[in-house]
């Protein structure tokens, strides 16, 4: 059965009464508009031995053009859809534990993400009533506030964690009904591509969630600077000066920017609102009341 | 019809009672300024200097930090917010017995009409201060946490539009919270943000909790690049706006944007004509269009363009352009001189990239900065005028078939702060609302504002919201 050896990653052989089997093994590749496509550069980079897509320039471009041809359905979604789209996610992701421990996650970050799908299921139809309200207006006026998703997010991923950190910022991004352009963690992509394939299998629509392997520091400040990216995650920007120049780069559109924190995070802790509060705007309508 | 003659009503300017210089407010007193310059501000409906105003230098601002962050440490932090409380209604009151003074202040220095200083301005003002005071000792019920907390010295920078009603926004959330802080008013409108110090003595408000820097931008930039300040609040151009946030890349300070706009007010072929009319005059003339949320872009549905110009056309000639003191004025004077030559070469490039300009007669004052009325007909979306923020009395009107298109117009801009809907069909309404990129939607009616109803934008029109629950947000850390 599946066995990882130290240091090279998880390689399944299957053995037959007869003889060894050779094992088929997986090509890594992007998650781009709900396809697996090369990188379209035809680099990759070794990871415990493996190759890994190094996702380009124009893959980045790719992605931000899925995304955003995703936000109208994704956001125009109800929020019991997206509730259920997200639990589905869960429910992927916990039949493929066994896979993830084959990665060589540990059991408690597996479970742990798996739990965050579901905070993050039940918090789609609720965050507009705990966010949003009526506002008693001095005067006849029907008025409400709302939140609602701010577009396309760009978001580096955790290097601390590969796979909770990884879902713990992807979730409360898409619960809302934005859309995701997210760059792994150089370290990690195995661990992220697995995670594509239990979102491709959740019933998501493409494009909702993008993943690109390879160097963030190289693709990253172009996600920074794209015009059709709304706001940016940078988690995973542990790197004082690369944190810097993509806000300054994310400052030349008015990205909304989530900062890295100042120390390493801790996945497993209750998430809090932040994450899910930072990718929303507050619409307000006005309309007067009388007869 | 006969036409009825109105009798000047001319408000009395002895009642602003205007120094003829003004200091620093820092550490709850007035102080010279140390490496400051000195400016002018001048009233735009006459060109006349009104008060020579202190420019402070970085070590002036360095002083009002170091003031609010004692004022922040010692005093106003600990204090419970019952207490705080007690001080921003004080000031609440004291604005509301005062209106009258602050309001011919505030035409004297900005040039708006004193019916809309008098009657929508004071009124506001008072009312934010009121509506956050009574936050102060409720903040662990307001949604951010259970122990919400100060983030320490708030620095803040308002534009000359609403030169109280801005300084209102920003410091009533912010003392409510916990913060002090360090405001810089525009160059051009000091006077009022300084008549506001006064009334902070005489609330008796802690010494350093609030600060006034008088000054331009470079006073702005010092108190921006300021490491003793936690959170900054900015409102102006959209241009500024992206400096400031560029700034402050790298750092731990907090920062809100409330920047330009360029909002559609939709007109569909059912809506009442004569209540949209007066929208749409309320929506691009209301403070002589220098308004970020105003209603600059008309879209009208293609079957109700003409009539619906007509009646626009009609209602535009009844509007008095001139003294901003006299109660019968509907529209002033634009701010400055800079501020008029914008205008005009905006105007200038909508006619020369083939729209048709059309203003009411009207006889504008010989001196101060006037701009009549002006609304331009035949504008595509790729003219200037349909793209960039004009921030003056002149309005691009463009025409639609579909709500659909209507939409996709109102979206094609980078902007993303309000927008207007004028229909009897309420499911239209709420349809064209969810698909709006905006902060802020009026239907059936523009440019209302609360203090509890949320006001900001999406997009190029900033980050962050001012005014009600979710304006405390900003304030707090979390």
């Amino acid at each position: 059965m599946a066995a990882k050896a130290a240091g090279t990653g998880w390689r399944p052989t299957l053995h037959t009464d007869q003889q060894p089997r050779v094992g088929i093994r997986k090509t890594y590749k992007l998650f781009i508009g709900g396809g697996f496509p090369r990188s379209e550069s035809g680099r990759t980079y070794q990871v415990d031995d493996r190759n890994i897509a190094l996702a380009s320039r124009k893959d980045l471009r790719d992605a931000v053009v899925a995304a955003r041809g995703a936000t109208r359905k994704w956001a125009g979604a109800t929020a019991y859809n997206r509730g259920q789209i997200l639990y589905r996610a869960a429910e992927m992701l916990e039949g493929r534990a066994d896979e993830f421990a084959g990665l060589g996650v540990p059991a408690a970050e597996i479970t742990a993400a798996v739990d965050r799908w579901v905070w993050y299921a039940g918090w789609t139809d609720k965050v507009t009533q705990v966010y949003g309200g009526a506002n008693p207006v001095a005067g006849p006026y029907f008025n409400l506030s709302a939140p609602e998703p701010t577009g396309v997010v760009g978001v580096l991923a955790p290097t601390n964690s590969p796979l909770l950190g990884l879902v713990s910022v992807v979730a409360p991004v898409i619960a809302t009904g934005n859309t995701a352009v997210v760059l792994a963690a150089e370290g990690y992509p195995v661990a992220a591509i697995s995670l594509a394939e239990t979102l491709a299998t959740a019933d998501l629509p493409g494009g909702v969630v993008n993943i690109l392997t390879g160097r963030p520091a190289e693709t990253a400040p172009w996600l920074a600077a794209h015009a059709d990216v709304n706001a940016l995650d940078l988690a995973g920007a542990t790197d004082p000066e690369l944190a810097t120049a993509l806000e300054e780069a994310a400052a030349g559109t008015l990205k909304r920017v989530l900062r890295p924190a100042t120390t390493p995070v801790d996945w497993r802790a209750d998430p809090g609102l932040t994450r899910l509060t930072t990718f929303l705007e507050t619409k307000t309508v006005w309309h007067p009341k009388g007869t | 019809m006969p036409q009825f003659e109105y009798a000047p009503a001319p408000e009395s300017r002895e009642l602003a009672s205007i120094q003829a210089s003004y200091r620093l407010f820092i550490g709850g007193e007035f102080v010279d300024p140390t490496d400051g310059d000195v400016g002018k501000t001048v009233n735009p409906a006459t060109e006349e200097v009104l008060a020579e105003v202190a420019e402070a230098g970085a070590a002036d601002v360095d002083a009002a930090v170091r003031a609010a962050r004692t004022a922040y440490e010692q005093v106003w932090g600990p204090m419970p917010g019952s207490e705080r409380a007690k001080y921003l209604f004080r000031i609440a009151r004291l604005i509301a017995e005062r209106s009258r003074e602050l309001a011919v202040l505030e035409s004297l220095d900005n040039g708006k009409p004193i019916r809309e200083s008098r009657d929508v301005d004071l009124p506001q003002v008072a009312a934010y201060f009121f509506y956050y005071a009574g936050w102060a000792d409720k903040l662990p019920y307001a949604g951010f946490g259970p122990q919400p907390q100060p983030l320490g010295v708030a620095g803040q920078v308002i534009p000359w539009n609403f030169p109280l009603l801005m300084l209102a926004w920003k410091i009533a959330p912010a003392l409510a919270c916990g913060n002090t802080v360090v405001l810089k008013p525009a160059e051009t409108t000091p006077l009022t943000a300084l008549r506001f110090a006064e009334i902070c003595q005489q609330a008796d408000l802690p010494p350093g909790v609030v600060n006034i820097v008088t000054g331009a931008g470079e006073t702005g930039a010092a108190l921006v690049g300021h490491p003793g300040v936690d959170k900054l609040a900015f409102t102006g151009s959209t241009e500024v706006g992206k400096q400031i946030a560029r700034r402050v890349a790298g750092t731990r300070k907090r920062l809100t944007l409330e920047l330009g706009g360029k909002a559609a007010n939709i007109v569909f072929d059912d809506a009442p004509v004569d209540q949209a009319v007066e929208g749409i005059v309320n929506g691009i003339f209301f403070n002589q269009g220098q308004v970020c949320c105003a209603g600059s872009r008309l879209l009208v549905q293609e079957s109700v363009a003409e009539p619906l110009l007509a009646a626009l056309r009609r209602r535009m000639a009844t509007l008095r352009v001139g003294d901003p003191l006299d109660k019968n004025t509907d529209v002033g004077a634009v701010n400055s001189a800079a501020q008029l030559a914008r205008i005009t070469e905006l105007a200038q490039a909508g006619a020369a990239e083939g729209a048709q300009p059309w203003s009411p007669p009207c006889q504008l004052p010989e001196r101060g900065f006037w701009f009549a009325p002006t609304i331009f007909t035949g504008v595509t979306q790729a003219h200037r005028i349909a793209r960039e923020e004009i921030f003056g009395p002149v309005l691009s009107v463009l025409t639609f078939r579909t709500p659909a298109e209507a939409v996709e117009k109102a979206n094609n801009t980078p902007y993303g702060l309000s927008a207007g809907i004028w229909s009897e069909k309420g499911s239209r309404i709420l349809s064209v609302a969810d698909q709006l990129r905006a902060g802020v939607v009026w239907a059936n009616t523009f440019n209302r504002f609360d203090p509890t109803s949320p006001f900001g934008g999406y997009r190029e029109s900033g980050y962050g919201r001012e005014g009600g629950r979710h304006g405390l947000e900003a304030y707090l850390a979390h």
